[in-house]
Parts: C-alpha cells; sequence; structure tokens
C-alpha cells in the first residue's frame, strides 16, 4: 500500500517571481527577486551587476582626461554633470580657476541635462502606470534638448563635452538662441504633462500613499535627489555646496514632506520649472572668453584624496580620488545617486501589490548602469 | 556653501573619539580610528548632538598596496558639516571590519559592495554577498594585486 | 412596422430558392456552411481592420502618424503583420501541459465568434435571432474567460497564472455589473431578443427616451463592458509594465494572434451590443416629428447606421485605452463591489419603478 502525501502548493513557502533582468518595468537589466503572497509583496531582493563594466578599476589605468568619457556610461540621461563632477575634482586637486564662461555654460548644460532627464523620467513612469501616452508626448520635448545638445557637441546621449579644465570645445553660435526659443516652448508644453497625468484620478489613486519612505530613513539610506526630497529630505548638493554658477542664480529647493509616490512625482515637475528658471537667468549673462582654462596635456594630481559632489538629476553623485602623484589615480570611487537609491525599494515596496512595485521603481527613477558602473 | 570651523569640529571629533589620528586634509576633518573601536564611534558620531553625522554619504575600500582602508565621508543633515572616517589594516589575507549597517542603512549595500571588489569582511553584516561580479568569481578586482590576464590591457 | 430596407425579403428568397430544389436537410446544412463562411470572413476582417483602426487611433492621440507605409494609409499593414504571425515558430514552453495550451486560444476565439452572430446588423440581417439574445451573447463571452484561465494555467509560467488569476477576478466581478446594465433596457422594453429591443426603439433611443437612469445604464455598461474585454485602463490581465505580457506571455504565432484578435472582436462585440441595446441598434435617428429630416436619416442604410455607432463607441473605449493610466488589482475590485454593483443596483430599482408608473416614453 502507497502512503498518501498531502502536498499543499504555496500554502507557507512564499511565491517567487524573478522580476527582471529583462523585463519593460525595471528600466534596463535589473532584478528584483519578488516573495509574493496572492499578488502583495513582502520581499524585494534587487539584484545588480548584470551591466557591471568595472569602471572604477579601468579608471586606475586611464588618464583623468580619459575618464570623462567612462563617466558619461553611468549615468547616461544625464551625463553632463558626470562628467562636470570629474572636472571639477580634477579642478579642485590641481587648484584651477576654470573661466566664467565656462562656469556659465557648464551650469546652462547640467540644467538642460536635467530637464531632459526629468522629460525621459516622466515619460517611462507614465508607462510603468500604464499610461502608454506620456512616452510620446515626453519624448516630443526632450528632442528639443537634445537637438541643441547634437548642434554643439555632435552628439545627442554621450556627450563628453566637459572636460578638466573647460569644455572639449566651444558652444555652436546658435546655442544661445535656440535655448531662447526652448524655453517659451516648453513653459508652454509643460501644463500638458499636468493635464494628461497629474490631474488623473486614476493616477492620484495609484501614487498617493504608494512606498512611503520617511525623512530618517532617506537619510539613513542615502536617498537623495528628487526622491530624497519627496521625502522633506533637504540634499539639494547645488544649495548647500553651490559650484560651477549655481551660487549666482536664484532658484528654489523643491521639497515635499509626504515622502510617497505622489511627492517624487511632483518634486520632479516643480523641478522641471526651476529648471527653467535657472536657464531663464542665466542664458543672457554668458560671459566672453575662453572656453577652457590653460591645462597641461598630460594632467598629474598632487599627492592626496579629493572628494566633489554634484546634484544630477536623480541625486548626490560623488567623486571620490585618490592620487599618488601620478598621471593615473589610484582609485577613483563614484558614489552614484542611483546605488543609494535602489536599496531603499525593499523598504518602500513591502506590503504593496506588484503594481505598486513598478509605481516605486519608476518613481525612484532609476537608471541601472549608473547602480553597477 | 559648508560653512563649519574645521578646528572646533576636529576638536570635538577628538574629545569625542580617544585614540583617534587626525590627518591633514585640505577639505574635510579626517580621522583615522582604531578598527576595534570603528562601531562604537561611529555610533557615538551619529547619536552625538554635537556631531549627528546621520547621512553616510559615501563608504569606500582602498587599496594602497600595503594597506587595506575604508573611508567613510559622513555629513550632518542638520548642522550641515562634514567628516572623514578612516579604518586602516595591514591584514592583506584576511581583513575584517565592524558593520555599520545598523548606524547608517545604507552601508550595508556599501559593504556589500567593498566586499565584492576587495574583498573586505564585515562582522555582523547580514547579508555578505557578492554585489556585483558572479558569486563563482575568484579574486577581488579592486586590489592592487589582482590579476587578470585574459582582459586587462595593462 | 415599414422598414425602407428589408433585408429579410433577401434572406427569404436565398432560403425558398434553396429548398424549391433541395431536401430541408441539404437545405439546413447549405445554410449553416454559408452562414458560417460569412461571418468567418466578416470576423478575420472586421478583425484586421480594428487592428489598424486601434494603431491609427492611438496615433492620433500620441503625436505620431502610426502605420503609413503599406498601402495606401497602410491599411495592408495588419495583413502584413498577420503573414508574418502565421509564419512564426508555434513555441511550447517544457512542462507545459499541452493539451490545454493548444486548446485555450480556440475557447477564447470560439466564445466570441459565437455571440457575434446573435447581433442584428440590419432587419433581418443576423444568424440566429434567439427570444434570449441578450442572455446568450452574455452567457457565451463569459466562455472567453475560461480560455483565459486555462491559458494561464497551462503555461507553466508565474507572471501568465498571475495575469490568469488577475483576468478570472475581473471577468467574474464585472459580468454583473454588464448584466445588470443590460437589465435596464430589458425591462424598459420587455424583451430579452435583440431584435424586439431594436424595434423598440423606432420611435427614439432607449439612451434618449430612458430618462436619466437608461443614460446612467449606458456608462456603467461602457465601464463594465471595458472591464470585461480586458482594454483599456483595465488591462490588468496583460498590464505589460507587471506581468510583461500576462496570461499570453509564452504564446507565440498564429495561437498569440487568436488572443489578439479575439480581444479586438470582444471590444466589437461591446460596442456592437451598447449600439443595439441603448443606441438604437440599426435604426436610424430620428428627431422627434421633423419628418422632412426623418425621412432623409431613413434612406441610410441600416448597417451604415449600426456600423457607425458601434464605431462611435469604439473610438471612446479607445480613447480610454491611450490617455488613462492602469488600475491596480484592489481598485479594480473595490470600483465595482463598492460603487458600480451598488448603483446599478438602485439604477434598476428606480428604472422598474418608472416603468411600473409608466413614466416612459
Amino acid at each position: 500500500m502507497v502512503e498518501k502525501r498531502e502536498i499543499i502548493l504555496g500554502e507557507n513557502e512564499p511565491y517567487v517571481i524573478n522580476m527582471g533582468p529583462q523585463h519593460p518595468s525595471t528600466h534596463g537589466v535589473l532584478r528584483f527577486e519578488l516573495s509574493l503572497k496572492g499578488e502583495t509583496v513582502f520581499k524585494v531582493v534587487p539584484h545588480c551587476g548584470y551591466i557591471h563594466r568595472g569602471i572604477e578599476k579601468m579608471c586606475e589605468s586611464n588618464t583623468y582626461q580619459q575618464i570623462i568619457h567612462l563617466t558619461d556610461r553611468m549615468d547616461y540621461l544625464s551625463a553632463h554633470p558626470n562628467n562636470e563632477a570629474v572636472s571639477l575634482c580634477v579642478e579642485k586637486a590641481l587648484g584651477i580657476e576654470v573661466p566664467e564662461r565656462v562656469k556659465v555654460i557648464r551650469t546652462i548644460l547640467s540644467e538642460l541635462g536635467r530637464l531632459a532627464s526629468h522629460q525621459l523620467w516622466w515619460c517611462a513612469f507614465g508607462m510603468d502606470l500604464g499610461a502608454l501616452t506620456t512616452f510620446f508626448y515626453g519624448l516630443r520635448d526632450r528632442e528639443k534638448i537634445l537637438d541643441i545638445f547634437e548642434e554643439s557637441f555632435g552628439s545627442r546621449l554621450l556627450h563628453s563635452y566637459i572636460c578638466p579644465g573647460g569644455l572639449m570645445n566651444d558652444v555652436h553660435p546658435n546655442f544661445k538662441q535656440r535655448i531662447k526659443d526652448f524655453i517659451p516652448y516648453f513653459r508652454k508644453k509643460l501644463p500638458e504633462y499636468d493635464q494628461l497625468l497629474s490631474g488623473n484620478v486614476i493616477f492620484k489613486e495609484r501614487s498617493r500613499g504608494i512606498g512611503m519612505l520617511s525623512l530618517e530613513d532617506a537619510i539613513s539610506y542615502g536617498v537623495t535627489g528628487p526622491s530624497g526630497r519627496g521625502s522633506g529630505f533637504s540634499c539639494d548638493i547645488r544649495k548647500s555646496q553651490p559650484y560651477s554658477a549655481y551660487d549666482r542664480v536664484d532658484f528654489k529647493e523643491i521639497l515635499f514632506t509626504e515622502g510617497d509616490t505622489y511627492a517624487r512625482y511632483r518634486v520632479r515637475i516643480a523641478e522641471m520649472w526651476e529648471s527653467m528658471k535657472i536657464l531663464e537667468q542665466l542664458v543672457d549673462q554668458i560671459p566672453d572668453g575662453d572656453y577652457t582654462a590653460k591645462m597641461k596635456p598630460i594632467i598629474k594630481l598632487p599627492e592626496g584624496e579629493y572628494y566633489q559632489s554634484v546634484e544630477t538629476a536623480r541625486g548626490e553623485l560623488g567623486v571620490y580620488i585618490v592620487s599618488k602623484g601620478d598621471k593615473f589615480p589610484v582609485r577613483v570611487k563614484f558614489r552614484t545617486p542611483n546605488f543609494s537609491n535602489l536599496f531603499a525599494i525593499n523598504h518602500m515596496a513591502v506590503g504593496h501589490k506588484i503594481a505598486d512595485l513598478v509605481a516605486i521603481s519608476g518613481s525612484l527613477d532609476l537608471v541601472i548602469p549608473d547602480i553597477d558602473r | 556653501m559648508e560653512t563649519f570651523d574645521h578646528n572646533a569640529l576636529q576638536e570635538t571629533l577628538s574629545a569625542m573619539m580617544p585614540g583617534a589620528v587626525f590627518n591633514t586634509n585640505p577639505q574635510f576633518v579626517e580621522a583615522v580610528v582604531p578598527a576595534n573601536d570603528l562601531h562604537k564611534f561611529a555610533l557615538e558620531l551619529k547619536m552625538n548632538s554635537k556631531t549627528q553625522f546621520d547621512y553616510l554619504v559615501c563608504q569606500t575600500g582602498l587599496d594602497k598596496n600595503e594597506e587595506l582602508s575604508v573611508v567613510f565621508h559622513l555629513r550632518s543633515t542638520k548642522l550641515n558639516h562634514s567628516c572623514v572616517l578612516k579604518v586602516i589594516t595591514s591584514d592583506r589575507i584576511n581583513p575584517e571590519f565592524d558593520s555599520v549597517f545598523d548606524i547608517w542603512k545604507s552601508a550595508e549595500f556599501f559593504e556589500r559592495e567593498i566586499f565584492d571588489l576587495l574583498g573586505i569582511k564585515f562582522k555582523n553584516h547580514p547579508d555578505l554577498r557578492r554585489l556585483f561580479l558572479e558569486d563563482d568569481f575568484v579574486g577581488y578586482p579592486l586590489r592592487k594585486d589582482f590579476v587578470d590576464n585574459i582582459n586587462i590591457v595593462q | 412596422m415599414k422598414f425602407l430596407y428589408d433585408f429579410s425579403i433577401l434572406t427569404n428568397s436565398i432560403h425558398q430558392m434553396l429548398a424549391a430544389s433541395l431536401s430541408p436537410l441539404w437545405v439546413f446544412i447549405i445554410e449553416l456552411v454559408l452562414v458560417g463562411l460569412v461571418f468567418l470572413g466578416f470576423y478575420a476582417i472586421l478583425g484586421l481592420f480594428l487592428v489598424y483602426l486601434e494603431r491609427r487611433v492611438c496615433a492620433f492621440i500620441q503625436n505620431r502618424l502610426g502605420p503609413n507605409r503599406v498601402g495606401p494609409q497602410g491599411i495592408f499593414q495588419t495583413i502584413a503583420d498577420l503573414v508574418k504571425l502565421l509564419f512564426k515558430e508555434l513555441f511550447v514552453v517544457r512542462k507545459a501541459d499541452k493539451i490545454l495550451f493548444n486548446l485555450a486560444p480556440f475557447i477564447v476565439i470560439i466564445a466570441s465568434l459565437m455571440a457575434i452572430g446573435a447581433i442584428p446588423y440590419a432587419k433581418g440581417l443576423h444568424a440566429i435571432d434567439l427570444n434570449i439574445g441578450v442572455f446568450y451573447i452574455l452567457a457565451v463571452t463569459s466562455l472567453g474567460v475560461v480560455g483565459i484561465l486555462l491559458a494561464g494555467w497551462s503555461s507553466n509560467s508565474k507572471y501568465s497564472l498571475l495575469g490568469a488569476m488577475r483576468s478570472g477576478a475581473q471577468i467574474i466581478s464585472y459580468e454583473l455589473s454588464v448584466g445588470l446594465s443590460l437589465l435596464a433596457v430589458i425591462i424598459f422594453s420587455g424583451s430579452m431578443q435583440l431584435s424586439t429591443i431594436v424595434e423598440s426603439q423606432a420611435n427614439g433611443w432607449w439612451i434618449f427616451k430612458g430618462h436619466i437612469p437608461a443614460f446612467f445604464a449606458f456608462v456603467i455598461f461602457l465601464i463594465a463592458a471595458t472591464a470585461e474585454t480586458n482594454r483599456g485602463p483595465f488591462d490588468l490581465a496583460e498590464a505589460e509594465s507587471e506581468l510583461t505580457a500576462g496570461f499570453h506571455t509564452e504564446y507565440t504565432g498564429i495561437r498569440f494572434a487568436f488572443f489578439f484578435l479575439a480581444e479586438y472582436m470582444n471590444m466589437f462585440l461591446a460596442a456592437a451590443l451598447a449600439t443595439t441595446v441603448f443606441l438604437g441598434g440599426w435604426m436610424p435617428f430620428h428627431f422627434f416629428d421633423f419628418s422632412g429630416f426623418n425621412y432623409v436619416m431613413d434612406f441610410i442604410p441600416p448597417f451604415v447606421w449600426f456600423f457607425g455607432k458601434t464605431f462611435v463607441v469604439i473610438y471612446i473605449i479607445m480613447l480610454f485605452k491611450w490617455t488613462f493610466p492602469r488600475l491596480r488589482i484592489d481598485q479594480l475590485l473595490t470600483l465595482e463591489w463598492k460603487y458600480l454593483l451598488p448603483l446599478n443596483l438602485l439604477n434598476i430599482i428606480v428604472i422598474a419603478f418608472i416603468v411600473l408608473m409608466g413614466w416612459h416614453f
């Protein structure tokens, strides 16, 4: 007589789903290992490293000018601040003062990059929530910014334009006029974003009270950028440690205290308005002059350790360079914003549905190469 | 702009952390603490009302050929000052420090990354696995003595 | 009542022609085959056209052009896509339940094909005129959920299973609202026969002459039917940003095309049912006693009226899909059980009262 055995599937053990590495809403090759009970998520384990290229290791055998080109590949949606971080760090180590023209242009580029990045984030966030039309509205406007980039630097995504000492080459003569044309255009188009998504009842229902992150947790997890400011974490490097021309422009640091997905959404929308304000102030004040400081062809940093933070579209990007006086650094560490932002997701998503997890990871604005480096 | 008195902060820190050695660093107040006291000092730095370093900006593993070290960039969001904390070991075979994940939650993943790329172990870490590289990867690529004959062009 | 275009004369003459020369059994078989072929062709062409229409409408909403290369204005694009799908490998996941896996797309598509015959396209232009037509359509379309559940279960994929379970919960819930909102008009017209319901609207569509409750029922029907067809903001069963493609994640080639086609035909069915029941079916639009205007309207053939109204409803359903974000599963069920169902029941009580008092036209 065969003994009868009863196996109840899924009674106590979790229903484990691998979300990714190829999944439409992980925005790249990221894998979430979800443990589910019904539809409710009770554990999220992020697995990264699918696009780990060892940029930090590569930096150790490259000169500082070459490192610039590697940094583009981290946060590729707003590449300028990445270049700027390394450049500022090297300039700080060498004690070089860059021309005023460079400072202003760098700031303008950072803000344009932030706009382009937030526009793409808005597209993708709408897609994550199932509003497919957002993608085309966002890309329509992002195209205008990429056109400005293309005209000046010849590239649309990976610019490598800001380099130690200044800029790679001078901006195109049309640069100023095109930005002047863009600002009123986008001022008219940005309310469309609100009409399409922000005011929607379903959207509000889907994002309000989802993925709560308290201020203490945001600081403890190091969640910076718009994601952190949605929780009331005043972490804007542009305000606290101004670099380039940020000390002479007037703008608000957007802070929301709710800490949910909707707050993070509103921070980014408000930041787009602020970015346009900064652009408007600076675009008429580009001084004439050199586009680069006098630099030696081989940069050798004096022995020491240098740290520089900049504010990218996603948060605080820190560059930590350890030098021994050689033309190669001993160690370069990138403190990338997404790395810290990502790992708060387990804390935020537990107890919510799968659909909410998608919304939360969308609201963190993850760029996977920035995590893996 | 970060406006705080470096010397005053250094005095506060040296009073709080007996045994710490202060390096000259034009940018930050930089303290090298004994590895055994790391967790105690870190907790003190966060909890003390004079310092309140509640935000771990960056945790970096460093290999300077003869010694391995871990560098903490700390910032206080309330008092708006920052400092650098360092722990150094010369043990290259089995380097081990205290984990600070219970003080700053972001440390959990910084430490996993450091373990992955430099092979520095962290005591009491809840989930010390490789983060970026595959689990059966041999060696620690960010160490200076790491040799990869296939992939790295010298 | 006399109608300008009466297709029953045509169908009767075909029937009599066949009956004159053949035995009743053969007449039955030939008519069955004829009707089957006509509806199969109709189904395929309409499905392809709806896919094309959706792509154009979606492109219109999204600042794009949509398909415009294959044929004039890209009208052959869907045919090219279909040919591509026909040539694709029919992939079966390892350890999938092969029989059920193959069966599922057929159940889904047969369910929608069965319902399409019961809809009156013009006077005398329907395959079967059951005296419980509304009930029949509801019963048959609900069969589709069995196919979706089987597809999710047999795929041996976790995403598919989640999608199927969502779909099951969703369709069973919204079935209630669809049925109850149709019940509103059944109370008004006093019949479940679709041809009778259409003819009862000769002097005014139910959405106009049924007071506010009928309009209310129409809105609820539109929401519930959108949910029932797994479309628009209610496409949780597919939810490509969450479950990659939900229940048809593992389907390829023509099996996938079956699901795809069935989704569009279900949308057409929902729109056609809304048209028939609320918007007067193939009845022309009449404006009170302006007999000149009404007479001109009568000249427009009934199937033009029918398809015109249906495509307006389809356009509304498409607008839903391309402008709204997706709901979450618990919000979806809350909407049905806490809002639509009680409102619907209340609505039916109001309608019953109106009919009882004889206040309707």
